[in-house]
C-alpha cells in the first residue's frame, strides 16, 4: 500500500509540475463557460438559455474531450518508463507490478479528477453567479452528476490507456493505438449504431442495450436521463428512453468499464517478461 | 556457508539465441565477483536472472536463500542494490527528488538520501534537475540509488562507464568498503585494468558459456600464459635471441634502452638468473599476465564461432 501511495504521489506531483492539471482545468472551464454563454447562438440569441441545453452541450463536449485527455495523460504510463529505462530499475525494487499500476492509476485518476472538478466547478460557479433565473439546487445536482460521470469516463479511458501501454513496446505505437481507441469509441461506434438503427426495421428492442457496450454512450445516457422532458436529446441515445437506463444502473456499469480493462492490464503486466 | 547466489545448470533462451547455457555459479558472502565477456556474452542476462526479472528456462537460481521471483522477491529486493547498464532517471526531477523517491519505494530512512549524495559527490548538484547532469553524474546518482538501504548484495552492470579516472578509483574504493562490511558484489566491466585489484574472482563468459572462473592466481595457473620480463640497460649490440637454455624464452620487443622477453612461468627463474648474471643489465621488471591478457586468452578460445556478438 505504501508503494502504491509513493507512485501515486509522484505521478500527481508530476501532473502539477508539468501543468497537466492546470491545462486540463483551464480548457474545460473555458469551453464550459463559453458553451453556457453562447449556447443560444444557434437561435440568434446571446447569454444563458436553459440549464437543460447547457448541460446537454457540456456533456457532448465532455464526451469528446475527456477520453482524449485521459488517453493522452496515461498512454505512456508503462511504455514510457520502459523506453526511458526507469521501469527496469523500478521492477527490481520491493514493489509488485500490481502496486506499480495501481499507483499510476491513483495518480493519473487524481490528476484528471482534480482538473475536471476544478474546470467544470468553475463553470458551474460562473453560471450560478452570472445567469438569471437558474434553480441553484437543480444546477448543483446537474453539474454534480456531470462532474462525477466525467471523472468516471476519464478513469475508464485511463484504464484503456494502461491496457495499451502494457501491450506494446514502443511509445509511438501506444500513442497511435490510443488515438484509434478514441476514434472507435467516440466516433465510429456512434455511426455504426446509427447505421444499424436505420437498417433494422422491426423488432429492434435489443438495440438500446448495445449502448452499454460503449462507456461514452453510458456517460451520455447518465447526463441526458434527466432531460427527456426537455426534448433536447439528440443522436442515437434517444433510442434509450426508458426506465432501465437510469444513473443508478449506469454508474455501476461505468465502474465495470474501469475495472475490467484495468484488471486486464494488471494481468498482462504481471505475466509479461520485463 | 550458504552461497549468496547459487546457479545450477541455468539455461536461458531468447528466441533462437541461447543467452545462458547450463551455467553453474556459486558466490559466497562478502565476495567481489567480476563478470567479463563480449557484448552478448550473457553478463546482463545473468544479472537479470539474479534479479528475478526473467526466469530461467532450465535449471535453478537461488539468491540470498530463495528464488528471486515469487514470494521471496519482496524481502530479497529490500536487501539488494542494482545499477543497470545505461542507467536513466526522471529528467525533470532533481537528483535529490529522484533519490528520495527511490528511498521511499525501498522504505529507507530519508536521512540516507543526503548521506549518499554526499558520498557519491553530488551534494552540490542535488537540487539541479537530472536533465542537466553529465553522464558521470548520472552514473554516480545510479550508484547512490543502488546503495540505498545498505544492501547485502550489489549488482553493478558496467558501473564505471562515463566515470573519469579519479571517480573510478573512488568507486572501486566504495566497492572495497562495502565488501569489508560483508556485502557481496557482482560487477561487470569492460574496463579491465582498473578492476583487477578490487576483485576476488572473475567469471569469463562467452556466448552464454562459462569460459573460466577463479581468482587471478587460479586463472593464471589455468591459462599458463608466459610472463613478461623487461630488462633495461645498454643491451643494443647483444644477440638476445640466442644463448637461452630454454627455446620457449623469446624476445618480444627490442627498444633503445632495453629488451622485453616473453617467458613461460616455469622458466622464470632460469631467465632471471641468466639476466642477473649479465653485468650490462641495469634493471629488471617482472610483469605477470594481467586480467586483460587472461581475458583475451580465454575468450579467444571461443571467438571464431562467437554467435551474436553484437546482439
Amino acid at each position: 500500500m505504501n508503494a502504491v501511495m509513493t507512485i501515486a504521489g509522484k505521478e500527481f506531483c508530476d501532473g502539477l509540475r508539468n501543468r497537466w492539471v492546470l491545462a486540463i482545468a483551464l480548457v474545460l472551464a473555458a469551453l464550459a463557460v463559453g458553451i453556457a454563454w453562447f449556447g443560444a447562438a444557434a437561435s440568434g440569441g446571446l447569454g444563458f438559455t436553459s440549464l437543460a441545453t447547457t448541460l446537454t452541450s457540456l456533456s457532448t463536449l465532455a464526451v469528446f474531450l475527456i477520453p482524449l485527455i485521459a488517453l493522452l495523460l496515461a498512454y505512456d504510463a508503462v511504455v514510457g518508463e520502459q523506453e526511458a529505462g526507469t521501469l527496469l530499475l523500478l521492477l527490481t525494487y520491493p514493489l509488485s507490478r500490481t502496486s506499480f499500476l495501481l499507483g499510476k492509476f491513483l495518480g493519473h485518476g487524481l490528476i484528471l479528477g482534480v482538473a475536471t472538478i476544478l474546470g467544470f466547478g468553475i463553470a458551474g460557479v460562473v453560471v450560478a453567479l452570472g445567469a438569471e433565473g437558474v434553480d441553484k439546487a437543480e444546477l448543483a445536482s446537474g453539474m454534480g452528476l456531470l462532474i462525477l460521470s466525467s471523472v468516471l469516463l476519464g478513469w475508464v479511458f485511463i484504464a484503456f490507456a494502461y491496457l495499451i501501454s502494457v501491450w506494446v513496446t514502443e511509445k509511438a505505437r501506444a500513442a497511435g493505438l490510443a488515438l484509434v481507441v478514441w476514434f472507435l469509441f467516440v466516433l465510429v461506434f456512434d455511426l455504426g449504431l446509427l447505421a444499424l438503427l436505420v437498417s433494422v426495421k422491426q423488432g429492434g428492442d435489443w438495440l438500446p442495450w448495445l449502448l452499454l457496450l460503449n462507456p461514452t454512450e453510458c456517460f451520455r445516457l447518465i447526463n441526458l436521463a434527466g432531460f427527456e422532458a426537455a426534448g433536447s436529446i439528440s443522436g442515437v441515445t434517444s433510442i434509450a428512453q426508458g426506465g432501465a437506463f437510469r444513473p443508478a444502473i449506469l454508474i455501476p456499469i461505468l465502474l465495470a468499464w474501469i475495472l475490467v480493462p484495468l484488471g486486464l492490464a494488471i494481468l498482462r503486466f504481471r505475466h509479461r517478461p520485463a | 556457508m550458504t552461497p549468496v547466489i547459487d546457479f545450477q545448470r541455468v539455461t536461458k533462451h531468447h528466441g533462437d539465441l541461447t543467452r545462458i547455457d547450463a551455467l553453474d555459479l556459486s558466490v559466497s558472502p562478502g565476495e567481489v565477483l567480476a563478470l567479463l565477456g563480449h557484448n552478448g556474452a550473457g553478463k546482463t542476462t545473468t544479472m537479470h536472472l539474479i534479479l528475478g526479472l526473467i526466469a530461467p528456462d532450465k535449471g535453478h537460481v537461488s539468491v540470498l536463500g530463495g528464488a528471486p521471483a515469487g514470494p521471496h522477491a519482496e524481502t530479497l529486493r529490500r536487501r539488494l542494490g542494482y545499477l543497470p547498464e545505461n542507467v536513466s532517471f526522471y529528467e525533470q526531477l532533481s537528483g535529490r527528488e529522484v533519490l528520495t523517491y527511490f528511498a521511499r519505494l525501498k522504505r529507507v530512512a530519508r536521512a540516507q538520501v543526503d548521506e549518499l549524495l554526499e558520498r557519491v559527490g553530488l551534494s552540490s548538484a542535488a537540487n539541479r534537475r537530472v536533465k542537466t547532469y553529465s553522464k558521470g553524474m548520472r552514473q554516480r546518482l545510479g550508484l547512490a540509488q543502488a546503495l540505498l538501504g545498505e544492501p547485502q548484495l550489489l549488482l553493478l552492470d558496467e558501473p564505471t562507464t562515463g566515470l573519469d579516472p579519479a571517480a573510478t578509483r573512488d568507486f572501486y574504493q566504495t566497492v572495497r568498503d562495502l565488501r569489508d562490511r560483508g556485502c557481496t558484489v557482482l560487477l561487470s566491466s569492460h574496463v579491465l585494468p582498473g578492476v583487477e585489484p578490487y576483485i576476488d574472482r572473475a567469471l569469463i563468459l562467452g556466448g552464454g558459456h562459462q569460459l573460466a572462473i577463479g581468482s587471478m592466481a587460479e586463472l593464471r595457473a589455468e591459462a599458463q600464459l608466459p610472463l613478461t620480463i623487461h630488462a633495461r640497460g645498454r643491451l643494443e649490440e647483444v644477440a638476445w635471441h640466442h644463448g637461452w637454455d630454454d627455446p620457449r624464452i623469446q624476445v618480444s620487443a627490442h627498444q633503445a634502452h632495453g629488451v622485453t622477453f616473453s617467458v613461460p612461468v616455469d622458466a622464470k627463474l632460469a631467465a632471471l638468473r641468466h639476466l642477473t648474471a649479465d653485468p650490462r643489465v641495469e634493471d629488471i621488471e617482472l610483469l605477470p599476465p594481467t586480467l586483460e591478457h587472461l581475458y583475451t586468452h580465454f575468450s579467444a578460445q571461443r571467438s571464431p564461432d562467437q554467435p551474436g556478438a553484437f546482439s
